[in-house]
């Protein structure tokens, strides 16, 4: 077990590698890098000085060895230019030449410096990471048990009146967009239309003190949307199961239908859907973008947004090696999981 | 709760049963007036081919027909109660407690996420309320009850760490838990391989004697039933035909239908040239499209129109029998020892020259010992191991051995699908061991052809028939225009007897008889000269099976093809082959001509492989002998000859020479070869294992 983790962790990092050139490459196209200098140096610029700008800043140099610089195995760009000014990758405003370190990658910690927030890459992506990490939590803790429990009940009797109905509750959750919920949920929870003053219709103050009150109505938006998908999956699962003819040995076996679903029926439904919820995570992370937006939550899909809206390399490399990570990380999990759930396949 | 109070009538009485489907569009009734009664301490045997209702009856006495399914008619008293006015509680009370159950797939009536263990302790912890010390204990002790090796582990495992074999005895020991009074058995053996069937089959006869169990014993092989029953009921599309004892059904039948059915089966004495099968006519009815009176009728030698099919027919009582019922009007009046009026007996086709060669061939496979990573040491799988022997021209060869044997592995090899590791297959002294088969010309593939077990599997469901045919002529490049094509692909559809208009059917509107024939047409498309016949009947009903190994024989006298028929079932291949090779664990421990290979000198294997055959003749006398334990995986093959491990004759051989050394490929008479240790007085000392007993 220790050698297979070990084995996909090894297998993250290359794939980690390989993503990361992936999208290093794309940002750093030259039409990219026109934007960037246009932006942080002049909007007049001509083409020549364009040129100039990037080629004294070391955005032309060879694409692997920017990206080495950038993985920190390769000591950062320095220039002095004419006037006296210090650039380099490595550079930061307001720290002096001699004190500028000559490795600066991801290696090193250093994530680089964002153009848009004018700060270090490393602390926006955690700062808004734990917002969304929190945000995720919760929609998980609504989400996964509620799906299970309706996709259960509705499919250890296939066709009943329980099945059909939640079955369309389902479909009608899955059916709905955020964009949708969100706004019919905060004209009726929030707004004096209705007058049902529940809830808080915007989350800002969620992101420094979270209360029921003005952090519900996000998690309930997303997780229903969510919940739909999982629920029907767990339905088919677990109808398939119940037709099987271990359950029907069960059963003339003269064990009761509670004991069948819950002992019997319950850990063999649970593989297929166990798959689909690890998916769920890499939707979470970037997915609510749209709710995050809506109740105005700044999380890491807010994040994404702004760095690919200003064209701001930095951010959105490190947003795309996290998202990487968070991926292959949920699907060793998922992996492992499944292992427990299903003895058939075993891992020496 | 404590069993229903001593009671001394039938255990199981089922009286004028019927039971139907509801559909959408209409009612189907699957079992019509049906009529059983088991007594305590009796197993009766219920007889039919697919479809005829008797897993429904199976079902209808555990009350679980589904949704769909109704008791419509006619009551199932278990000790004097009838079951259909039960409640739930009532139900769930003598389930498992009073009435087990025995499946035919053991792999999937166990649950696959739960430990063996927990799964047989959950029965008296239901019904008895025992501690969970106590229901491990029981457990512990029903396991060794059904000679499983190393109980406390078998108790420890998932079922998907256990052969076979030893799943269905773990089925067996879940049925017995709570030593119930009805055991029901629905095909036990059918997933099985014929040694361990035998085996499982002793186990059941000798448990029932044990703990007194009644049996209600579901199959369709007639064979099976004459060993382990002692009463019979045929059933024939949903209803009883022909209900009495064992030997009262066997030695004098009452029913045309039972009459077909033992004239389909090949039994000794049967010679595909001069005592051939006879197929039933036509085919089994839909359960909505019987046609009115008898059932049979359509199909029936004895049929006489106004009579057989005017009105339904009731059961009569055989007069001078013990509780021998017949549901045939005519039944007094047929003549039932009248000799089969034979169909014409045919020439025997003359064996030609050597067409295929095979020279030392071998296979190995490469298995990484750990699948998910690749390294590790490699284990090496021989799956093949030193097969050598011709095949001649209109020669049938049969291929016979159990699961795992390799001789699957030899078919793919033949056919191009793997390539051998060694040694050569010469087709007309050219090599083909080599050659993949992307790479083979259009006339090789097309001169070495296959006919699969599984007929619903191996049509594509979305092309009709005739375009399928019409595809492996194109492939085979058979024809210059799709009209001659065509013309061609008509021919096929004449030469395995199936009307032209079958051209424009789908595959869905075919049964598998007729689907196993389209199979057959299609391995002829490119004039195949050689053709592996992979269990090509296995998948069929009896009936069927007679009509589909006469058109293989028929196509074989007038294309002079020569045909590797790999088979598990030794009767038929005792029916129709010219020469046996017997293959066991990837070495071919014996060959010879029919005649050699089923009469003494036997490989031991053979010997128990003979054995082990069910077979339907009350008078053949069997040797009985019982192989111990599985086949040993392919993986891990025993040191020295690969019989060891079950073999009955190993003491006589000197020394340890069996655990130590391959024995040499010996012939014992010409044309007849035997991998085996022993010496050559104790091989001629060998008995026969069937006998016929004198009339």
């Amino acid at each position: 077990m220790g050698l297979f983790i070990l084995r996909r962790f090894g297998v993250m990092l290359l794939t980690a590698l390989c993503l990361t050139f992936v999208v290093f490459f794309l940002t750093n196209l030259y039409p990219n890098l026109e934007k960037l200098a246009k932006t942080q140096g002049n909007q007049r610029m001509s083409d020549e000085q364009v040129e100039t700008w990037l080629e004294n800043r070391g955005y032309r140099q060879p694409m692997l060895v920017k990206y080495g610089q950038w993985l920190g195995v390769m000591p950062g760009f320095t220039n002095t230019l004419d006037d006296g000014q210090f650039v380099g990758t490595c550079a930061r405003p307001g720290v002096a030449p001699e004190d500028t370190p000559k490795f600066c990658g991801v290696l090193q910690g250093e994530w680089g410096y964002s153009t848009v927030f004018k700060d270090d890459v490393g602390g926006i992506v955690s700062k808004r990471l734990g917002n969304t990490g929190y945000l995720m939590f919760w929609v998980l803790v609504l989400m996964v048990p509620s799906a299970l429990i309706v996709g259960i009940l509705a499919g250890m009797r296939e066709g009943s009146v329980l099945d059909r109905s939640l079955s369309t509750f389902s479909i009608i959750t899955t059916a709905t967009p955020e964009y949708v919920s969100g706004v019919i949920f905060i004209a009726i929870f929030t707004s004096s239309t209705v007058g049902l003053k529940w809830f808080k219709g915007t989350a800002t103050q969620a992101m420094d003190n979270p209360t029921f009150e003005n952090f519900f109505l996000p998690v309930l938006t997303i997780a229903l949307y969510g919940m739909g998908y999982i629920a029907r999956m767990t339905r088919a699962s677990m109808t398939e199961v119940m037709t099987a003819q271990y359950i029907r040995t069960a059963r003339l076996k003269g064990v009761s239908f509670p004991t069948i679903v819950m002992k019997h029926a319950l850990r063999n439904a649970l593989i297929a859907p166990f798959t689909v919820i690890m998916l769920q995570f890499p939707w979470l992370l970037n997915g609510v973008v749209i709710v995050e937006t809506l109740f105005n939550y700044k999380g890491f899909g807010w994040a994404l947004v702004q760095a690919a809206g200003n064209n701001d390399i930095q951010l959105l490399l490190a947003i795309s090696v996290v998202s990487v990570f968070v991926v292959l990380l949920t699907q060793l999990i998922s992996d492992i999981g499944y292992v427990y759930l299903n003895p058939r396949i075993r891992i020496s | 709760m404590s069993k229903l109070a001593d009671y001394d009538g039938p255990i199981l009485e089922i009286d004028k049963l019927s039971i139907s489907f509801f559909t959408r569009l209409r009612e189907i009734p699957a079992v019509m007036d049906f009529s059983v009664s088991v007594m305590p301490g009796e197993a009766v045997g219920l007889v039919g081919e697919s479809g005829c209702g008797k897993s429904t009856v199976a079902l209808g006495v555990m009350q679980d027909l589904g949704k769909n399914g109704r008791i419509v008619g006619g009551t199932i008293k278990f000790k004097g109660r009838d079951l259909s006015e039960m409640s739930a509680e009532e139900l769930r009370d003598i389930r498992g407690n009073e009435i087990a159950m025995i499946y035919q797939e053991p792999m999937a009536s166990l649950n696959p996420a739960m430990k063996i263990g927990k799964q047989l302790m959950e029965v008296p912890m239901i019904h008895e309320g025992v501690s969970k010390e106590e229901a491990y204990a029981r457990a512990l002790e029903v396991v060794t009850d059904v000679r499983l090796p190393d109980p406390e582990r078998m108790l420890n495992s998932y079922p998907h760490q256990l052969s076979g074999g030893q799943q269905q005895r773990i089925v067996i020991a879940m049925a017995l838990m709570s030593k119930p009074a009805l055991l029901i058995l629905d095909e036990p053996t059918t997933a099985l391989d014929v040694t361990v069937e035998a085996a499982v089959v002793e186990l059941v006869k000798d448990l029932g004697k044990k703990y007194g169990t009644s049996m209600l014993f579901i199959s369709h092989n007639l064979g099976l039933v004459l060993e382990t029953c002692d009463r019979l009921c045929v059933m024939y599309s949903g209803e009883a035909v022909e209900r009495g004892s064992i030997h009262d059904v066997f030695d004098e039948m009452q029913h045309p239908y039972t009459q077909a059915l033992f004239r389909s089966i090949p039994l000794p004495g049967a010679d595909k040239n001069s005592r051939p099968l006879i197929a039933i006519p036509g085919n089994f009815p839909l359960p909505h499209e019987r046609p009115p009176g008898c059932n049979f009728g359509p199909r029936c030698d004895y049929f006489e129109e106004g009579r057989c099919d005017a009105q339904d027919i009731p059961m009569f009582t055989v007069p001078g029998n013990d509780r021998h019922h017949t549901r045939c009007l005519k039944f007094q009046e047929i003549d039932w020892s009248a000799p089969v009026t034979m169909a014409d007996t045919k020439e025997k086709a003359e064996i030609g020259q050597t067409v295929l060669k095979i020279d030392n061939l071998k296979k190995y496979y490469e298995v990484a010992a750990n699948a998910l990573f690749g390294g590790g040491h490699k284990k090496v799988v021989k799956a093949n191991e030193t097969l050598s022997f011709e095949a001649h021209e209109s020669e049938t060869l049969a291929i016979v051995g159990e699961s795992g044997c390799g001789k699957s592995t030899f078919a793919k090899v033949l056919m191009g699908l793997e390539t051998a590791t060694d040694g050569q297959i010469l087709l007309d002294n050219r090599n083909i061991e080599q050659v993949p088969i992307e790479e083979r010309d259009a006339k090789t593939v097309g001169e070495v052809q296959m006919v699969f077990q599984n007929p619903f599997d191996t049509l594509n469901p979305s092309m009709t028939v005739g375009r399928q045919i019409i595809r492996a002529l194109e492939i085979f490049g058979v024809g210059n225009s799709e009209a001659e094509r065509r013309q061609r692909m008509l021919e096929l559809l004449d030469l395995v007897k199936l009307p032209r208009a079958f051209a424009d059917r789908m595959p869905r509107q075919l049964s598998g008889g007729q689907k196993q024939r389209v199979g057959i047409a299609r391995a002829f498309a490119g004039d195949a000269r050689i053709v592996v016949a992979d269990e090509p009947v296995s998948a069929l009903d009896v009936s069927v099976q007679a009509a589909v190994t006469d058109l293989l024989m028929e196509i074989q006298r007038e294309k002079k093809t020569t045909l590797l028929f790999i088979s598990h079932d030794l009767s038929i291949v005792r029916y129709l082959s010219d020469r046996v090779m017997v293959m066991y664990l990837g070495h071919v421990v014996e060959l010879g001509t029919t005649d050699q290979v089923f009469s003494p000198p036997y490989h031991p294997y053979t010997e128990a492989l003979l054995s082990a055959v069910p077979i339907a003749d009350t008078s053949v006398e069997k040797q009985h002998i019982v192989l111990e334990g599985d086949i040993p995986s392919a993986m891990n093959p025993p040191p020295g000859c690969p019989f060891q491990t079950r073999c009955r004759w190993k003491s006589q051989v000197p020394g340890d020479l069996c655990e130590r050394e391959v024995p040499p490929s010996r012939r014992v008479a010409e044309g007849h070869q035997i991998k085996c240790h022993l010496s050559e007085e104790i091989l001629k000392s060998m008995e026969p294992v069937i006998k016929i007993a004198a009339e």
